[in-house]
């Protein structure tokens, strides 16, 4: 028993040693190696810090506040074709349709696909098919988006003219966004639940609670940080992109609504956002008043910079909050 | 650095055979005092509890996974007013048998049950799972609250699925009962609302112990609660099963045998899927019958 209970006298005199060993004594490869870790890091550092200085630079000499409340007008100066009013109304717009379509799909697929996962076969066959949304260029769904529509079932959704269904508007922009963010979302929100002990699941059915109360009470609240993460993600790939704007909101310069119920006219409507704005105001654009383009960039970067913002703090606070043995 | 003393190490050969190695240790004569084998180690319960009901009974259970099976044709009573320990070595299904007992076992498909288990006489699987396993709640080997407050940990077991959930303080009562019940009301008392997870590793199990324990359950079965936990946490864990059988009757399954022996009325060894011996605690430690539960209990204690 003494003998256990005594530590071990130290070593007279055992230098301390830092817990980080000096690279000084590494092998020459080993230090190339991390030479070149150096140098890529450094590299997207460097490529991350002049995006933002560049735009934010150009960004402040053009952006005013009053572009934010103007709305655009058709004018060849820049002193007449107004601000971005409407172009920051239809990015929120497409953001709030594509999430409340793309949110409660998601985290609908991910449950069944991490909790259930039957039919087996099914569900074998939904993971690769989500992977080919994932994978899909946005070019190729807003074509495909515009085929569906402008089918007459489907005109309630747009301005039908003569018969013929226009096929372009926040419904069919939003749906086809949430295309977009729905893998995100799904895939987020595996990750999730996933990542929860299968002890704790069996804790919840021990005490005698059915999977529904399991999955509401316990997994969902416990993925909660990594469903917001995925729906961020998915707003942030909602905003920032283009094609499906440019075919299927029709890209006008103002909302245009259409019918007389107040928000539905706008829903039905055509416009355009933030990315389309730049888009059309840049030197190979129709407008080509790229004071205007690099105000709304810098608008855009900073709501994604933000965004990008919230998940970092999502994450680590996730992180912190976690604590089971396995 | 090195052991004066290396720690003891028992085999126990996995073929049918049993036999047991004791590897040979040099044993310090000094530190065995004499009369301190395990045997005559104080015991926690005062007396044998006395008029002990039948709750459960296990009949002919053989439980395969994937047509492999991991318990063969055990029997066993399982009694309200004593504890029942499960003892033997990894592997030989004890985790299983206890998840059998509420039906834990059906959650992996690859499970095949024979025999059966009944409650009061009823078979189990005539049970709505959900009831049943209210009436038969399990403990884990890992402290699993969930990432909420102490109290909704508690709570949560009270608020009926699907329904309206009772405002908190309509369960307020029921979950400093059970939070009392498992001794661990006074230590959280003041920090109800935080996160369960920051409780330390043996607040943890006992509040695991005081969700099982909310549900008014007829049986508890713990599946190794004190392996993660220090000294003083198990004792106090101990104590407490030693409490509680009076109104629950409790099935636990431990590798420590010193713990059998403290809190055990009953005990049932099992090897390789196989109930080789069931006895009260004193007999099956002094006095085993068979071969194999000799080797075991007595080389753990030398
Ligand atoms: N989910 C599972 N799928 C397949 N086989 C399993 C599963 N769980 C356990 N087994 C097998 O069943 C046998 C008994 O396992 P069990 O977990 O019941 O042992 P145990 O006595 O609890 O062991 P330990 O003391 O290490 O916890 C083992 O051979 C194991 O390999
Ligand atoms: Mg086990």
């Amino acid at each position: 028993m003494s003998a256990l209970a005594a530590p071990p006298p130290a070593p007279p005199s055992a230098p301390l040693r830092d817990a980080v060993e000096s690279s000084g004594s590494w092998r020459i490869t080993d230090r190339i190696g991390l030479a070149i870790c150096w140098f890529l890091g450094l590299l997207f550092c460097a490529i991350a810090a002049s995006i933002v200085i560049f735009m934010l630079i150009e960004g402040i000499k053009y952006v005013r506040p009053s572009l934010l409340v103007t709305h655009p007008a058709a004018g060849f100066g820049e002193s007449d074709s107004g601000g971005f009013l409407d172009t920051l109304i239809g990015t929120v717009v497409v953001a709030l349709i594509g999430v409340a379509i793309a949110l409660p799909l998601g985290v609908a697929t991910a449950v069944w696909l991490s909790e259930y996962g039957r039919p087996y076969a099914l569900a074998r066959v939904a993971e690769p098919a989500i992977e080919m949304i994932a994978g899909t260029p946005s070019i190729v769904l807003a074509l495909f988006g515009s085929l569906i529509f402008s089918s007459p079932a489907l005109g309630f959704l747009s301005r039908t003219s003569g018969g013929v269904v226009f096929g372009r508007s926040f419904f069919a922009a939003g749906a086809m966004l949430s295309l977009i963010a729905l893998p995100l979302i799904v895939g987020s929100t595996r990750e999730g639940l996933q990542s929860i002990p299968a002890h704790v699941r069996e804790a919840s059915y021990a005490v005698g609670k059915t999977k529904a109360a399991t999955i509401r009470r316990i997994l969902l609240p416990t993925a909660r940080p990594q469903v917001l993460t995925g729906t961020m993600l998915g707003v942030g790939r909602i905003i920032g992109d283009t094609s499906i704007i440019v075919i299927l909101l029709g890209a006008t310069l103002t909302l245009n609504g259409v019918g007389g119920v107040p928000l539905l006219s706008v829903l039905r409507g055509t416009g355009s956002t933030l990315t389309s704005y730049v888009y059309q105001n840049s030197p190979s654009g129709e407008g080509n008043q790229p004071t205007k383009a690099y105000a709304a960039a810098f608008v855009l970067l900073l709501i994604v910079l933000v965004l990008n913002g919230a998940v970092e703090v999502v994450t680590r606070r996730a992180r912190r909050r976690t604590g089971w043995s396995s | 650095m090195e052991f004066v003393t290396p720690p003891r190490v028992r085999r126990l050969s996995l073929d049918d055979e049993a036999t047991v190695v004791l590897d040979d240790v040099a044993i310090d004569p000094a530190r065995e005092e004499p009369g301190s084998g395990f045997v005559s180690a104080p015991r926690r319960k005062v007396a044998q509890a006395s008029g002990a009901i039948d709750r459960m009974a296990v009949e002919q259970l053989t439980i395969a996974y994937s047509g492999r099976p991991a318990v063969r044709s055990v029997s066993l009573p399982i009694r309200q007013g004593e504890v029942l320990a499960l003892i033997g070595p990894s592997g030989c299904g004890k985790t299983t048998l206890l998840r059998s007992l509420n039906r834990l076992t059906e959650l992996n498909r690859a499970t095949s049950t024979q025999g059966r288990v009944t409650l009061d006489g009823v078979d189990i699987a005539r049970l709505e799972p959900t009831s049943l396993r209210r009436r038969v709640t399990m403990v884990f080997q890992q402290p699993n609250p969930f990432p909420m407050s102490v109290f909704d940990n508690v709570a949560y077991v009270l608020r009926e699925q699907g329904k309206r959930r009772p405002k908190r303080k309509v369960v307020q009562r029921a979950v400093y009962d059970a939070l009392g019940r498992a001794g661990l009301l006074d230590e959280v008392r003041g920090n109800l609302d935080h996160p369960a997870l920051r409780l330390s590793g043996g607040q943890q199990q006992r509040l695991c112990i005081a969700r099982a324990l909310a549900a008014q359950p007829e049986v508890l079965l713990l599946d190794e609660p004190c392996s993660a936990l220090d000294p003083r946490s198990t004792e106090v864990i101990e104590e407490l099963i030693v409490k509680l059988r009076e109104e629950v009757a409790i099935v636990i399954v431990t590798h420590n045998l010193q713990q059998a022996y403290r809190i055990a009325d009953h005990v049932a060894f099992m090897y390789l899927g196989d109930l080789v011996e069931y006895g009260s605690g004193s007999s099956l430690f002094r006095a085993p019958r068979e071969q194999r539960t000799k080797d075991y209990v007595s080389g753990a204690f030398g």
